[in-house]
């Protein structure tokens, strides 16, 4: 590709269920961005936000909402959506604008405050969006997605409910060490096996919560990191943001069908399995140079299916990869040492900056008791509703 | 509130899709407007009857009261029902629907075989909302 931006600053406000809007979030994580790069607000000569919601609208404000709040100083603004890809697509648009030259210094910024309970669409009644019509006809929610997957593995992998459940033990014992992480206590895989069925396989300590929360990066030319006196930053080294090839024959959500493969044979790579490998070609490095990984653990038993996806393991052996112990710290390959969303819940226009941020803590040796020894090279994975894939190499 | 993703009664109910004309590519729900096969310069979108039996890819239930826009009384007690991701060996895709009533996770197995039948979504004083359930092949309606 183009060569590399550097990651100045990153920030985030902690996550929880705080009850306070987006804004006072984004800002709060820009500000400590801002203070971690050793930069002042006026010195950024642009912001991207990646979109929420504001009571019902949707929010194509983002971007102009934090600059606003931070205060008008006549950057270059961009907001965008992609749902739970936006944050990526934030930082992929940001180093497009650093790689041009458009800007030397980009703020990213990524904030939500979640409705409670299932997500679910706006309001009235729009048979030609897809999310709207898999409520209204079939009230399938995030959760039954994640159930039909879990039992797809577990009839196809030999998966069972004991490695759902350890991914959870896992996770929340990460999350314990982060001061970000909403959800703080060691969970045990009696705890998951106690908790009720929200869509069979899965319980409810195997699906991520709804969570407020804020994330922000400062990203720059390399030439003005060595001009600020940062000799070695983290680098982004590849963005990912594909799409699915046609026909995918997975039923992702939110869509009540697959497309038929009766004209064009399916790729043998599936659509996840297709952002990593475009984030890998794009940095010229592999799975194998990883030092750690952050995963969209929408719940327990997806996990499994990244560590497949990012080629940390053949198909169907995540599992055994995880009992092998080799995602955990200490292992080959630790995931989601940030606790993942399992500890975080979701705030999506956040989460995919959130990795980020994660790895660059990790990059630099900053992630205290969660640190990964020695952390060289480090992948984000996400995907967004409607086909938005979601992927960061960062490389220090 | 969706219009022509079903049709007929008893043994003769379908599930409604279109077929492309010039790469025979299938769409449900229904794809009226543009064939979405990226090497196809599209043709006539043709309404096709899809098969009426498919193997069971995947299923799952949903134990907690869906949100709006499903719509539920929620003077009742939340019934849980079963979702069942059905594969048509002809279309090659895979269709999702809601369980017949009664049939429970309990009651499915990934390679099953299922057939598609009439169902009621839910009705209200003016109206019965009708839909398409996956039902187990051998059992009574």
């Amino acid at each position: 590709m183009t060569g590399d931006v550097a990651v100045l600053g990153a920030g985030m406000h902690p996550w929880g269920k705080w009850g306070r809007g987006f804004v006072e979030y984004g800002v709060a994580a820009a500000r400590a961005a801002l203070a971690d790069a050793g930069l002042e607000w006026r010195q950024v000569g642009s912001i991207v936000g990646a979109d929420t919601v504001r009571g019902g609208y949707p929010g194509y404000v983002a971007g102009a909402t934090f600059a606003k709040a931070l205060g008008w100083q006549g950057a270059r603004v961009t907001s965008l959506y992609a749902a739970c890809a936006s944050g990526a697509q934030a930082i992929s648009t940001a180093r497009a604008q650093i790689l041009s030259g458009l800007a030397d210094v980009v703020l990213v910024v990524g904030a939500d405050a979640a409705p409670k309970g299932f997500f679910r669409p706006a309001g009235g009644d729009r048979p030609d969006d897809p999310d709207w019509l898999r409520f209204r006809v079939l009230g399938a929610t995030n959760p039954t997605y994640f159930g039909l997957y879990a039992r797809r593995r577990m009839a196809v992998h030999g998966d069972t409910l004991e490695d759902f459940a350890q991914v959870k033990v896992k996770n929340a014992a990460l999350g314990a060490l982060n001061a970000n992480a909403r959800y703080r206590k060691p969970v045990t895989a009696q705890e998951v096996a106690a908790s009720p069925v929200v869509a069979d396989p899965l319980r409810l300590l195997d699906i991520c919560a709804t969570s407020d929360g804020g994330a922000a990066l400062v990203l720059s030319s390399m030439e003005f990191a060595r001009r600020h006196g940062v000799a070695e930053p983290v680098r982004v080294r590849a963005v990912s943001t594909v799409t699915p090839r046609y026909p995918n024959p997975v039923l992702d959500l939110p869509d009540i069908a697959t497309d038929s493969a009766v004209a064009v044979k399916p790729a043998a790579e599936t659509f996840r399995a297709s952002i990593a490998r475009t984030a890998y070609e794009e940095a010229g490095i592999g799975a194998e140079d990883l030092s750690l990984a952050e995963v969209y653990d929408l719940s327990t038993a997806l996990e499994l299916q990244w560590y497949e996806d990012l080629g940390l393991c053949g198909e169907g052996e995540g599992a055994k990869l995880l009992r092998d112990g080799e995602t955990a710290p200490g292992g080959r390959i630790p995931v989601n040492m940030s606790g993942g969303l399992a500890s975080f819940g979701e705030a999506v226009p956040a989460q995919a900056v959130a990795q980020v941020c994660e790895v660059t803590w990790q990059l630099r040796g900053q992630a205290g008791d969660r640190q990964v020894a020695g952390a060289r090279v480090g992948i984000t994975a996400n995907q967004g509703l409607f086909g938005h894939g979601s992927a960061v190499i960062a490389v220090r | 509130m969706v219009m022509g993703w079903f049709a007929g009664d008893g043994d003769d109910f379908r599930l409604l899709g279109t077929r492309c004309s010039t790469c025979a590519s299938v769409f449900f729900p229904r794809e009226d407007v543009h064939c979405r096969h990226p090497g196809c310069a599209g043709g006539d979108l043709q309404e096709v009857a899809l098969s009426r039996r498919g193997r069971i890819w995947s299923y799952t239930d949903s134990r907690y009261r869906p949100p709006s826009p499903y719509v539920t009384d929620s003077e009742l007690p939340w019934e849980p029902y079963a979702l069942i991701a059905v594969e048509l060996e002809s279309e090659r895709m895979v269709v999702l629907g809601q369980a017949a009533p009664g049939v429970t996770v309990a009651d499915l197995a990934v390679g099953m075989e299922v057939e598609v039948v009439p169902g009621v979504l839910h009705e209200d004083a003016e109206t019965i909302w009708t839909t398409w359930h996956w039902r187990p092949t051998g059992v009574a309606v």
